[in-house]
């Protein structure tokens, strides 16, 4: 045992790193480059920042490339990257009424100001696997490129306008159920904190707005389906890039940049408060890095069930949604159970032995 | 493009930034202030995974120096590929000399055991945590939990070990036997075998919980009371080896390893890497006293 | 029993339990007088207001009134089940005499609950655990009350049972195969577990059948004169009023309308819906 016991360990570890290395590269095919996956893998590099927490899309790519196309790992090294930084600021309050809007639909209402934007979406292309996929070369990417590039009245670029939101109008209207006062709305930090339960709803969006995408929409779908109690409408849904601002030492504010988020705004009906007045409606809000318009909805619609405890559904309880749609943690556990167990085990074996004797 | 970005590649001394080392720092110096108590901690994310040990090393890297010697075991064994894993991490982030000696070390970080031979007052015995909440099995919710502890109401956590009583003729618990600390909290200490659980009370070192993905801290400081839960007439008791040696050094009184080898035979050996090896190398290493140790008699 | 105004085991006094953003007017604007529980001004609703009663050791004391009239609600502030909203309650043991019980710690009011208390709910699943025996439901009780020798936990559970008429073989079986009537029967266990000079009974009968309820309501009488405990019953049932209780409360809109000895209320009932009540028996 000893020293060859442990240096046995160590071997196999070096081992094991350097068979994936291998792997990966066996097939001595040309390396994948960081701005290729950037640009043409922009949902996952998306998935990733927001999973990850950071919004870093060349460090995200590196981070798929690493981890292999394991969106799960990958979320997981950009979230341990993210701790080895310093905190130097804090942004003022993102404002989404500022957006550069690239995508915007409602499904309220036929028409909304500025109209229903489909921008780059799947959403109505028929998914036929597409072999012409396969044989691109850098000439067919040129051709599509300025065949483009013909079709935009460089005129029309500066007229590019900011839009009303739908929930601004239904506001308007007195329609929108107020802030409930008894609501805790603290704004905390969940990666400076340990959050306790029930959480403020900054806590709640915060770690939602982290999650990992399956996990919420698992949670998400089975509230419309009965296991929860909402069914709402999408108000509104936008995705495009929004200005960050911070403010320096001196005080002024400054634009550092922009970042690309999706954003939703859920419509529910919802109960009379106090049992005054009429059922107005209530919002459910979902936003996140990337373009991901199915986290958002699901968050949406979770934003609003997580505000009514019932113990019988599982998408309406805190605890149980917030907990388990948290990827790097439930990765981890789940995995952990690879870890050698041989003595919890023994001590089980031990009570089962003498449970059997017992019985003899 | 890539190549203009300034990529970040030196690591400072421990990898954690100094506002977590001081905040970690803090709340273990109030968990030993209330012994079994768990304290919230911030647990920032590490390159190991959440379940793999990530608590463990939070305390451990905001409690080491350039002076310490670092020992790491997993389920007893130094040379488990995980040990390794994190060995080779703390070293590198910190230049610590490491050893498999468990009385040279000053600062032991585990994997679900206590080690055999005894531990001294000047050392620091670091767990790593998977569930802190002892009685999360009897009360899913957080909210719940928390409120039990404060009130001290553990009615739920008694009931439960009267049914499996009831149900199998024992208290069914195997690791992870929950104990009562200093009179006061139910505390869970981490999945350690019954035969460590004794080994907790009245110790001469520090021992520090660090449940990571669960964001707790606790702690039991030395020479505590720690009493693991029986009924009068139902008691707590060790796992029993029925007298079986070990089969490198014929010793009776340490816990034991069950191993199937290829002909399908099966050995029972020393489960603790280095006190086997102290064994085998006729070294006698001081083991821990306890009174369900000592009931086994005196046997090498 | 003599009625010595100083030995009261429970005073109460101004108990009131009110929902919503009450005002100044919202006691004065509600109750049977405007048969209504709601204040026409806030919309707050008065679940009970003004409530004031002693109860004797020994004694058994009836609350009788419809769904709505607050009774359930008295019972289950003085449980410390739910917060009340104002109001003063003496219990006249140490070392909890001189203090307004619903201003103790939560620690305290545990204490007392499973010292000095025992309740009985109308819906088993809410006094028993299921997912334990009917012997653990009871090893709760006990546990919590300093015993920890599990051999002394089952004899005395036993007895219980033996006592409530539950067949002792089932001690180790869940209550969840039981029938409506045996649950009760658990839950009484439990409840006297620890002697306690208090017991709560809220609506214990309804939804059993018939013959059961006239089988558990004897148990409760023959516990009554056996244990000498003072009870507080709750009924909307003036039939199970009659047969257990020695004074009665009668409750509407969250206010008491009348108060006197069970029998000259049945006789001689003096408030209008008092009288309705008692034409009303079968």
């Amino acid at each position: 045992m000893g020293y060859f016991a442990v240096k046995g360990g160590a071997d196999a570890i070096q081992n094991s790193l350097e068979l994936l290395d291998f792997y990966r590269l066996k097939n001595a095919t040309s390396p994948l480059e960081i701005h290729q996956i950037v640009s043409q893998l922009r949902i996952a590099v998306g998935k990733i920042m927001s999973e990850g927490s950071l919004y870093a899309p060349e460090y995200a790519a590196i981070a798929i490339k690493q981890a292999e196309g394991d969106l799960l790992e990958a979320a997981f090294i950009i979230r341990a990257f993210r701790t080895t930084l310093e905190r130097r600021f804090v942004s003022e309050t993102l404002n989404t009424r500022e957006m550069f809007v690239r995508r915007k639909i409602s499904a309220s209402f036929r028409e909304i100001p500025g109209g229903q934007i489909l921008g780059p979406s799947m959403d109505y292309s028929q998914r036929i696997l597409d072999v012409k996929k396969a044989i691109e070369t850098k000439d067919t990417i040129e051709q599509i490129l300025k065949a483009f590039d013909d079709k935009i009245d460089k005129e029309k670029l500066a007229a590019i306008t900011y839009h009303d939101k739908v929930i601004d109008l239904l506001n308007k209207d007195g329609l929108i159920q107020k802030a409930n006062t008894d609501e805790d709305r603290r704004i905390t930090d969940i990666t400076r904190e340990a959050i306790r339960f029930p959480a403020p709803r900054s806590a709640r969006l915060q770690m939602m707005a982290r999650s990992e995408t399956g996990a919420l929409m698992s949670m998400g779908y089975s509230s419309m389906r009965g296991f929860g109690s909402v069914h709402p409408t999408v108000g509104e849904l936008r995705y495009g890039s929004v200005p960050v601002r911070i403010k320096d030492p001196r005080g002024r504010i400054r634009y550092i940049g922009a970042v690309e988020v999706t954003e939703a705004e859920m419509i529910t009906g919802t109960k009379k408060h106090n049992d005054k007045g009429a059922a107005l409606f209530s919002i459910g809000y979902g936003l996140c890095f990337g373009q991901n318009d199915t986290k958002v909805i699901c968050m949406g619609i979770l934003d609003t069930t997580l505000r009514n405890p019932d113990p019988s559904m599982p998408a309406n309880d805190q605890e149980y949604v917030l907990y388990h749609s948290e990827g790097i943690e439930a990765m981890g556990f789940t995995n952990h159970l690879k870890l050698p167990h041989y003595v919890t085990f023994q001590s089980s074996l031990n009570n089962v032995r003498e449970a059997v004797e017992r019985n003899k | 493009m890539i190549e203009e970005k300034k990529f970040i590649t030196q690591y400072r001394f421990a990898f954690i930034d100094e506002a977590t080392k001081r905040e970690i720092r803090r709340k273990l110096l109030k968990a030993i202030a209330i012994p079994g108590y768990q304290v919230p901690y911030s647990s920032p994310e590490m390159p190991i995974a959440r379940g793999w040990g990530t608590g463990g090393l939070h305390v451990t890297l905001a409690i080491i120096g350039p002076k310490d010697i670092f020992k790491i075991i997993d389920q007893g064994s130094d040379a488990s590929v995980n040990a390794c894993n994190l060995r080779n991490f703390v070293q590198t982030m910190t230049g610590v000399e490491t050893t498999l000696d468990t009385s040279k070390a000053t600062i032991i970080q585990t994997r679900h055991r206590i080690t055999e031979e005894v531990l001294k007052e000047d050392q620091i015995f670091v767990y790593q945590v998977p569930q802190p909440e002892p009685l999360r099995s009897v009360e899913r919710y957080e909210n719940k939990t928390r409120q039990m502890h404060g009130e001290a109401d553990y009615a739920k956590m008694w009931v439960s070990l009267y049914e499996q009583f009831v149900r199998h003729g024992d208290i069914m618990l195997g690791a992870g036997y929950p104990v009562k600390v200093n009179g006061r909290y139910i505390m869970a200490p981490s999945p350690i075998p019954r035969w460590d659980i004794p080994n907790l009370n009245n110790s001469k070192a520090i021992h520090l919980f660090g449940a990571g993905r669960e964001k707790r801290l606790y702690a039991v400081p030395p020479f505590t009371k720690v009493e693991p839960l029986e009924f009068e007439d139902v008691k707590f008791h060790i796992e029993d080896f029925k007298g079986t040696p070990c089969f490198r050094t014929g010793y009776k009184k340490a816990f034991l390893d069950e191993l199937y080898y290829d002909d399908g035979s099966k050995h029972y050996v020393i489960n603790d890497s280095n006190f086997l090896d102290k064994l085998v190398n006729k070294e006698l290493p001081q083991q821990h006293e306890n009174s369900y140790l000592n009931k086994l008699g005196n046997e090498a | 029993m003599k009625h010595n105004s100083e030995n009261w085991l429970l005073k109460v006094e101004g108990l009131t339990k009110i929902y919503g953003n009450p005002t100044q007017t919202s006691i004065d604007k509600t109750g049977p007088l405007f048969d209504s529980n709601i204040c026409p001004d806030s919309g707050s609703i008065v679940a009970c207001a003004q409530i004031d009663f002693e109860l004797y050791p020994g004694e058994v004391l009836g609350i009788v009134g419809e769904s709505g009239s607050g009774k359930s609600t008295i019972v289950k502030m003085l449980y410390f089940d739910m917060e009340a909203s104002g109001g003063q309650v003496s219990f006249n043991r140490d070392p909890y005499i001189g203090k307004n019980i619903l201003n103790l710690s939560n620690q305290s009011k545990r204490a007392i609950r499973n010292h000095l208390m025992g309740m009985v709910y109308q819906n088993p699943r809410d006094g028993l655990n299921f997912r334990f025996t009917s012997g653990g439901n009871i090893a709760e009780k006990l546990i919590m009350a300093g015993n920890y020798n599990v051999g002394a936990i089952r004899d005395k559970s036993k007895q219980l049972l033996e006592k409530t008429e539950v067949p002792v073989p089932r001690l180790d079986d869940l209550p969840a195969h039981f029938s409506g009537g045996m649950q009760q029967r658990v839950q009484i266990s439990k409840a006297i577990a620890n002697h306690p000079p208090l017991l709560f009974l809220d609506e214990v009968t309804t939804g059993l059948d018939v013959s059961v309820q006239a089988k558990v309501l004897d148990l409760i009488r023959e516990l009554q004169q056996e244990l000498g405990v003072a009870m507080v019953v709750v009924s909307h049932d003036l039939s199970v009023i009659r047969m257990l209780t020695d004074r009665t409360l009668v409750m509407k809109n969250g206010r008491i309308v009348e108060k006197g000895l069970t029998d000259q209320i049945l006789q001689d009932p003096q408030h209008p819906y008092t009288q309705l009540l008692v034409s009303s028996i079968l």
